[in-house]
């Protein structure tokens, strides 16, 4: 599924979702209504959507710091020889949630969600242990805040 | 309650009970299902009323623990493949008045200060700029650093060739970190 299967209601309704579901009764009701179509019709897009791997979550996003978790980003200068070997044994790790070939020296960068702060350390020397790269630690120290939303 | 009915102010969150407390979470963690009533589906599995698993939800926003509600764009997939991390180094008494205006810009998708890494490492300052394609987002941060009179900062463009993993982390959303 690309762009070019989205039909012109799709894409409003996209648009419209990222911006948020409201907390009530009916959510899907409460949106079909704004966008003047009906709610079995919603949910089967979003079906449609789900099953063509175009939306990967839905619903509540948690904060992973007030829940009480670790979470940073951290970068490695890797050796162009050792590309997939230090790949794979990062992306072995459970912490390891995103994955990001990057164009600079340093040219892997990957976030870590742990279940404590603590963690945080354990895991940059288990990365440190695996790759025998050293990790460049870069947590947030003040998030900005934008609205989370790609028009498609 | 109809689809418009907000939730009763006086609807009961019983958080203090921890093992509803870790129910809710593990239910609310699957996703909102794709069914008229949701937040009763959930109430059903979690074992508990519908309104309160929304009393739940809604003291959890206001605590700033679920941040939203809504849904995540895998943009890969709808071939939005540009995705820019944009670095800066900016002055420590400049940087957080340049992070506000940055975060504004429609075209940043997340925008964070974080240490520099010296000396390998110099940039304070990262957001992120998506699109269909390296030339538009070029564009787009040319013409951000023209309106916002930055070009003075040195700054770097990371593209990315190549995504790992993408929502591995349950509770992380993409390229937030």
């Amino acid at each position: 599924m690309t762009l070019d299967d989205l039909d012109g209601v799709d894409r409003r309704m996209l648009n419209r979702l990222q911006d948020g579901l409201p907390l009530v009764a009916r959510p899907y009701a409460a949106v079909a209504d704004e966008l003047g179509i009906d709610e079995g019709d919603l949910l089967e897009r979003l079906e449609r959507l789900c099953g063509g791997g175009v939306l990967s979550r839905f619903g509540p996003m948690f904060h992973a710091e007030r829940l009480g978790g670790g979470l940073t980003l951290a970068a490695l200068a890797v050796p162009e020889a050792d590309f997939g070997r230090v790949s794979e044994a990062v992306n072995a790790l459970p912490e390891v949630a995103h994955n990001y070939r990057r164009e600079h020296e340093l040219n892997m960068w990957f976030v870590l969600a742990t279940e404590t702060p603590e963690r945080i350390n354990e895991v940059i020397e288990e990365v440190e242990a695996a790759t025998g790269l050293p990790v460049f630690n870069m947590p947030k120290e003040e998030e900005f805040h934008v609205r989370l939303h790609l028009p498609v | 309650m109809s689809a418009a009915t907000p939730l009763p102010l006086d609807a009961v969150c019983s958080l203090d009970e921890p093992a509803a407390h870790r129910r809710l979470r593990a239910v609310l963690e699957q996703g909102l299902p794709l069914t008229p009533r949701p937040w009763k589906s959930l109430a059903e599995q979690a074992g508990m009323a519908e309104e309160e698993v929304m009393a739940c939800v809604r003291r959890w926003q206001a605590d700033g623990m679920i941040k939203r509600l809504g849904l995540v764009v895998r943009h890969r997939r709808l071939g939005i493949e540009a995705n820019a991390m944009v670095v800066w180094d900016v002055p420590d008494d400049r940087v957080n008045e340049v992070g506000r205006r940055l975060a504004q810009e429609a075209a940043v998708t997340l925008c964070y200060r974080r240490p520099r890494r010296l000396p390998d490492w110099p940039y304070n300052l990262f957001c992120m700029i998506h699109g269909a394609r390296r030339e538009r987002v070029l564009a787009e941060l040319a013409a951000i650093a023209e309106r916002l009179a930055l070009g003075e900062l040195e700054h770097r463009v990371l593209f990315s060739t190549h995504a790992y993993r993408q929502c591995g982390g349950r509770y992380v959303q993409e390229g937030v970190a």
